[in-house]
């Protein structure tokens, strides 16, 4: 289907209205860059008036992150970067569960370091990309009095639904491929269900831990 | 090598290390972490001692004293870092990075009160981060296998060969007045681990492996460190079921090239960037 549409459709598309085609697509794709500046600023703001958050109320920042933050998100690409070579070898079920507890996990781990949130600065570091780029690179850095500044990057890929973003670089370290040793371990142990296994697995306990309810983890088909 | 192991008492030491190295090489034939298994046996004695000793200090101190006055703490020890810093920028070839450390010492020292306010950050001059690993690893010296160090954690050999030049260059051993230079090192030590004690909590709670998790941590950070981030990113593509030999990447760009050869050519193509190009700035 996408092939086709590459090979035929576009092309033909580019040729009668390339001066339209441009026009009308720049406005639905927001720049990558205005669209990481505009999801930071629209997420701080919430979390610096909802003292809820700031107490520390986790149901409450998923929720946030859920509405405002996952949709910017491909946590499938998230996933197989994660997985590496073994993803390969596993079924379209498989993947799909690896995606969904992958998922999980990021946001519960990831949604309670927003509680900790307090006055520090973000400051968006100049971008360099053309609009023929496809993938491009969002540098931010998060300023705080008596600390070095710590850089947050994010990787971003053009797709049909507008910018999404496959890697978060968190002081030169993809928080993507970072798991991917620890994975191959667990593959190498029990397989790719062995993987799904012990990821659903700490999503429960991470869920008793924060008091929340089962269920989220198991989205998806 | 078990000839090696004659004298006793040695002997069993050795025997159990070799073990514990042998069941590290066993488990997982990480080529990035040869010594596994002293790594790991060293990483829950260090996770010992943080929890038994230096943790509880840490929040002991951050409940204590409140957030300017930590800040102030970390900007003197910051400051005290500085010329060490600007050394090694130089080293590295990096001279203007170099002066500004050294800026930023001078600045801070005597309208920073002595280091206690960063006002050189708030002037444009940022802290660098630079130590004789890094410079080291610049000059083109291997990084060696990953070791995890007592007390002091996750070296590579390259940087521990050059941990005593950075450890002597950053403590305050020119303190003759003994009490004075153990408080001094300790507040250092209790200062540094608080400004961990958000983070600790999501590595908990986000790592399968705490050990693996720190570890790749580590020597990812250490790479992009040492060249400055220059390194592009590589990702490749593990949906493509028909693996090329040369790596789905090219194959990838080689189809899209094909495909718009084909039907687009070169001369529309060429066309259609020369309309989009004016339209964006940036």
């Amino acid at each position: 289907m996408k092939a086709l549409m590459n090979r035929f459709l576009l092309p033909l598309l580019c040729m009668m209205f390339a001066g339209a085609m441009s026009a009308s697509a720049a406005a639905d794709l927001k720049a990558p860059d205005v669209l990481v500046k505009d999801v930071t600023n629209e997420v701080l703001e919430i979390v610096r008036t909802d003292k809820a958050i700031q107490a520390g109320d986790t149901k409450r920042v998923i929720e946030l992150v859920d509405a405002k933050v996952l949709p910017h998100f491909d946590f499938r690409r998230m996933t197989m970067l994660a997985v590496g070579r073994d993803w390969r070898q596993a079924t379209p079920d498989q993947q799909t569960r690896l995606t969904d507890a992958f998922r999980t996990l990021l946001v519960r781990t990831y949604s309670n370091a927003l509680t900790q949130y307090r006055d520090q600065r973000i400051e968006f570091r100049p971008s360099r990309f053309t609009e023929a780029d496809t993938r491009v690179q969002i540098r931010t850095e998060v300023i705080q009095a008596g600390a070095q500044p710590v850089g947050i990057d994010y990787m971003l890929e053009k797709s049909e639904q507008g910018w999404k973003v496959f890697d978060v670089i968190v002081a030169g370290v993809s928080l993507v491929t970072n798991y991917r040793s620890s994975f191959g371990q667990e593959i190498s142990r029990g397989g790719i269900d062995g993987l799904i296994k012990s990821l659903e697995e700490r999503n429960r306990t991470l869920a008793e831990q924060q008091g929340l309810q089962q269920g989220a983890g198991g989205r998806g088909a | 090598m078990r000839n090696v192991f004659r004298s006793s008492r040695a002997g069993v030491a050795a025997a159990a290390l070799s073990a514990v190295l042998l069941t590290g090489c066993a488990t997982t034939a990480n080529p990035n972490d040869p010594l596994e298994g002293f790594n790991r046996a060293m990483f829950s004695f260090n996770d010992q001692v943080d929890k038994a000793v230096v943790k509880p200090a840490a929040q002991v101190y951050e409940a204590v004293l409140p957030s300017p006055v930590r800040t102030g703490v970390g900007n003197v020890f910051g400051n005290l870092g500085d010329p060490w810093i600007a050394l090694n920028n130089m080293l590295q070839g990096k001279f203007a990075e170099g002066m500004s450390d050294l800026m930023r010492f001078a600045l801070n020292s005597t309208w920073g009160l002595l280091g206690l306010l960063d006002i050189a950050s708030e002037a444009g001059l940022p802290k660098h981060d630079e130590d004789l690993g890094q410079t080291l690893g610049r000059w083109g010296v291997g990084e060696g296998a990953y070791i995890v160090l007592p007390f002091f954690g996750p070296r590579t050999v390259r940087d521990t060969m050059a941990l005593p030049a950075d450890f002597m260059a950053n403590e305050p051993f020119s303190i003759d007045h003994v009490a004075t230079r153990n408080t001094v090192l300790g507040t250092r030590i209790v200062h540094g681990r608080s400004v961990l004690l958000g983070a600790d909590h999501t590595l908990e709670e986000a790592a399968l492996d705490r050990y693996a998790f720190v570890r790749d941590f580590y020597l990812e950070q250490r790479r992009y460190k040492v060249d400055d981030g220059r390194r592009e990113r590589v990702y490749e593509d593990f949906d493509e079921q028909s693996a090329a030999p040369l790596g789905d990447e090219v194959d990838a760009a080689a189809t899209a090239a094909v495909e718009r050869l084909e039907l687009v050519g070169i001369g529309e193509l060429a066309l259609e960037r020369a309309a989009a190009s004016p339209t964006h700035k940036n």
